[in-house]
């Protein structure tokens, strides 16, 4: 396929997702406030962390209130990563490709662009909550509808591979942040209020039924151990390379195991890297420590792919034009 | 109950109403539905219409304002219908007139025996901006220069059909004939449904053949992508549709990269040879070697390529020639000329200004004449000579004294009407008719085509940038196919044998 076209693959279905995680950041934060009203100060300042904007957002509006942090969040067109932003790069980027995607996806991403501009008209935190929700379904449409009319070829690959990368860094960042919030009194571990935290950080991942069943208690190292190394769970660290670097191997055709480029290396290299590691290795590393060498290291894998699939070294017999893609 | 005998037709032909209500016969099984429903109804019907191209993506670009604004494909929800009795007529009437524009263009590029002849003056071939010397000496691959023409037809007063322009660079709209019917199936079913209507569905796989078979002799297995300039071009959702409903990469010119002397698209597995491109890229920016040196949108040294015959363009580069609006007063004499045959479709009667007697007959008689460039497309540069002042038709009148190659007048017709839904009631609107024609194998032409409708009151411009709309056309299956058998079922239910 064409190298244009399976770079707005990969980069429609990353802000699909980063649309979608949003969502659940505030969905989460919003009924965790509501949780522990009057034995907790609200805590948005958080989210705009969780998210990576917060220097953006802090110089933007000063301080953190809900409102205002639902509003970067959610419509602030000057925030490139708010839902509104990332459901119209997506739409960019499906009509681009329009013509290599479902029509029953082109529609329903269309749909969901025209949900957002229309919801954008009214800012309340009433419309807000009533935003997260429609953003969460209209999400869980697209994937399904991708799912079942596209077919799983190259495009899907590249498609998938950007969804996962994007959701593990995602799932990366509210343990890093979250983690630093909930954990620093120790006085509070085992009170009513402290699982109603650790839910909560299981909840912005959508993990906490399958983590009851998997861990039963909450710990804070199960809950790391589960949001980081679970096999199974599809939003986990793990569970997203391994599966994202077998659409890499999909679409290369290089066996498991092996590798031909270095955006094989690097995601494999953190493939494996997982594979063999314990979580008392990570807490002995440190949590932090850990997250953050796994984020540079996902940084350098997208960088790879991008220098392998989408950014074709120039032909000799070319001129300016087409390096403008570069 | 809808009630049509309030509906106020004007002096136009009206395509649905002889008058007074009365509908014409083969438009009385729709006129009979529609009174079976109220007007909120249809507005309904018009709601949801809406709606549908809205969720659909349906849309155009507007250039001029915020760059890139999109705006939904405006569309009329009452259909306009071409009788199947009149319909073979002009079916065979495009196709004689596509042959002969075929052969023209390439007696233009090769010897141009028909100015030789006399029939059609040189010095007009020589001098029109659509001449690509570039061209000269060239036969693309199976003779076929014009694979996409869309013709604009009229009807004036009388009744008449008239062919107004052929287009035979990059025609646009077939996409919204398309979708125009999708949308009526979705939204208007029940006035849809058993009335007969001739399928349009199949110009996909039609145009997905006519490019197959234009491909260049020595591959077997051709490769097809379509050329756009991306999607800031007001055409860009007809382009990805098309590749779309085609199954062919949709290729902007940063993606493709000339080796080896031949065009390649670049994968993410390397490079990939294309032998048939449907460019919908104008001449002028196909190449920055060949053609405007600063155009960003084609790709260096493709026209090498083209005139080496390693790969096929559609529509061949230079075909513009037979689109500018002096030659197209000699079309009824390049069809006799080569077909010896009569035109079946007449031209609007045209003055060519380049002719100093007829010049003269345009200045003397502006105030009754539309005057247009020779060269321009999109109703731009024309003077409607009943509606203008005195001193716009002097001013004009120097710009042909200056030029005369660039200009010609034809009388004011007055274009048809259909019923259109305004605000809570029905007006009377003007239309066109751009029917596809497909030169492949053989000549094909899509049962229908794109009507085009002028919204405002009163107003005869229909092209969608300036505030035209669309309606579904259909053409009726004819009456010697309704009085036949149905389809065999035995037939179709052997499908779903289990044997």
């Amino acid at each position: 396929m064409l190298s244009r076209v399976a770079e707005s693959v990969f980069w429609m279905n990353r802000y699909l997702e980063r649309a979608d995680n949003v969502a659940r950041f505030i969905d989460v934060n919003e009924n965790l406030t509501l949780d522990l009203q009057g034995t907790l100060t609200e805590q948005w300042a958080p989210l705009v962390y969780t998210t990576g904007d917060h220097e953006l957002f802090f110089a933007r509006y000063g301080e953190s209130s809900r409102e205002k942090v639902m509003h970067f969040l959610t419509f602030d067109p000057e925030n490139s990563n708010s839902i509104l932003m990332c459901v119209q790069r997506a739409r960019d980027n499906a009509r681009a490709i329009r013509d290599i995607i479902s029509s029953a996806m082109w529609e329903q991403i269309n749909r969901f662009y025209l949900m957002m501009r229309d919801a954008a008209r009214s800012t309340s935190v009433e419309s807000i909550r009533h935003t997260v929700e429609q953003v969460k379904l209209h999400s869980h449409l697209i994937q399904g509808v991708t799912e079942t009319t596209m077919s799983h070829g190259e495009a899907w690959h590249f498609g998938r591979m950007g969804q996962l990368l994007e959701r593990a860094d995602k799932t990366s960042r509210i343990l890093d942040v979250k983690y630093y919030i909930l954990l620093p009194d120790s006085r509070d571990v085992g009170t009513p209020l402290d699982v109603v935290q650790w839910s909560a950080l299981l909840k912005s991942a959508s993990a906490l039924e399958m983590y009851r069943k998997r861990k039963g208690r909450m710990l804070p190292s199960n809950v790391a151990e589960f949001l980081i190394l679970d096999i199974d769970f599809p939003r986990s660290l793990r569970f997203c390379l391994v599966r994202s670097e077998q659409s890499l191997h999909q679409i290369t055709g290089t066996p498991p195991g092996s590798f031909n480029d270095r955006a094989e290396q690097h995601l494999g290299r953190l493939r494996s890297s997982m594979d063999y590691t314990s979580i008392d290795d990570i807490i002995q590393q440190g949590l932090h420590e850990f997250i953050d060498s796994f984020q540079s290291e996902l940084n350098r894998a997208g960088d790879a792919i991008h220098t392998v699939f989408f950014a074709l070294p120039p032909q000799p017999s070319m001129n300016g034009q087409q390096q403008s893609m570069a | 109950m809808m009630d049509f005998s309030t509906y106020h037709q004007g002096s136009a032909y009206d395509e649905t109403f002889i008058d007074g209500g009365n509908p014409r016969p083969r438009c009385e099984p729709l006129v009979r539905r529609l009174q079976s429903l109220t007007l909120a109804e249809l507005q309904r019907h018009q709601k949801a219409a809406d709606g549908a191209l809205w969720n659909m993506g349906i849309t155009f670009n507007v250039y001029g304002h915020e760059a890139g604004l999109e705006k939904v494909w405006p569309f009329d929800i009452l259909p306009r219908i071409v009788g199947g009795e009149e319909w073979p007529q002009i079916e065979r009437g495009l196709q004689q007139r596509i042959r002969a524009l075929n052969h023209f263009v390439q007696d233009i590029y090769n010897g141009r025996k028909i100015c030789r002849d006399g029939v059609v003056p040189e010095e007009l071939v020589a001098t029109a901006k659509t001449l690509r010397p570039a061209c000269n000496g060239m036969t693309p691959p199976e003779g076929v220069w014009c694979h996409v023409t869309g013709t604009d037809l009229v009807r004036d007063r009388d009744g008449q059909l008239y062919v107004l322009e052929d287009n035979l660079r990059c025609p646009s709209g077939v996409s919204y004939v398309l979708e125009n019917r999708e949308v009526m199936k979705r939204t208007f079913p029940q006035v849809f449904n058993g009335m007969r209507v001739t399928p349009v569905e199949d110009y996909p796989e039609k145009l997905l053949d006519t490019l197959l078979h234009t491909a260049p002799r020595n591959s077997d297995a051709p490769t097809v992508a379509l050329l756009t300039p991306g999607v800031y071009n007001s055409a860009y959702f007809e382009h990805s549709f098309l590749a779309q409903q085609m199954g062919i990469e949709l290729v902007e010119g940063r993606d493709l990269v000339i080796t080896g002397g031949y065009v390649h698209m670049r994968t993410t597995t390397g490079l990939r040879r294309i032998d048939v491109l449907y460019r919908r890229i104008d001449d002028d920016f196909l190449d920055p070697r060949c053609f405007r040196e600063d155009s960003m949108l084609g790709v260096p040294g493709l026209m090498e390529c083209y005139l080496a015959g390693r790969i096929t363009l559609a529509n061949a580069p230079g075909t513009g020639i037979a689109d500018d609006k002096a030659i197209y007063a000699y079309v009824p004499q390049i069809i006799r000329y080569y077909l010896n045959e009569d035109a079946i479709l007449p031209n609007v009667p045209t003055f060519v200004c380049s002719d100093p007697a007829q010049c003269q007959h345009v200045i003397t008689n502006m105030h009754e004449l539309v005057v247009k460039p020779t060269n321009e497309s999109g109703g731009y540069g024309i003077l409607m000579g009943p509606q203008a002042s005195a001193e716009e038709r002097a001013r004009y009148c120097d710009q042909i004294r200056a030029n005369p190659r660039n200009y010609i007048a034809q009388p004011m017709l007055t274009l048809s009407t259909v019923p259109t839904m305004v605000d809570d009631h029905l007006e009377a609107r003007h239309v066109d008719l751009r029917p596809f024609v497909l030169y492949g194998k053989d000549i094909y032409v899509l049962p229908g085509g794109l009507t085009r409708v002028a919204l405002r009151k009163g107003s005869m411009i229909v092209n969608s940038s300036q505030g035209g709309g669309s309606k579904d056309t259909w053409v009726l299956m004819d009456h010697a196919a309704q009085n036949g058998d149905p389809p065999s079922l035995s037939q179709s239910q052997s499908l779903f044998a289990t044997t």
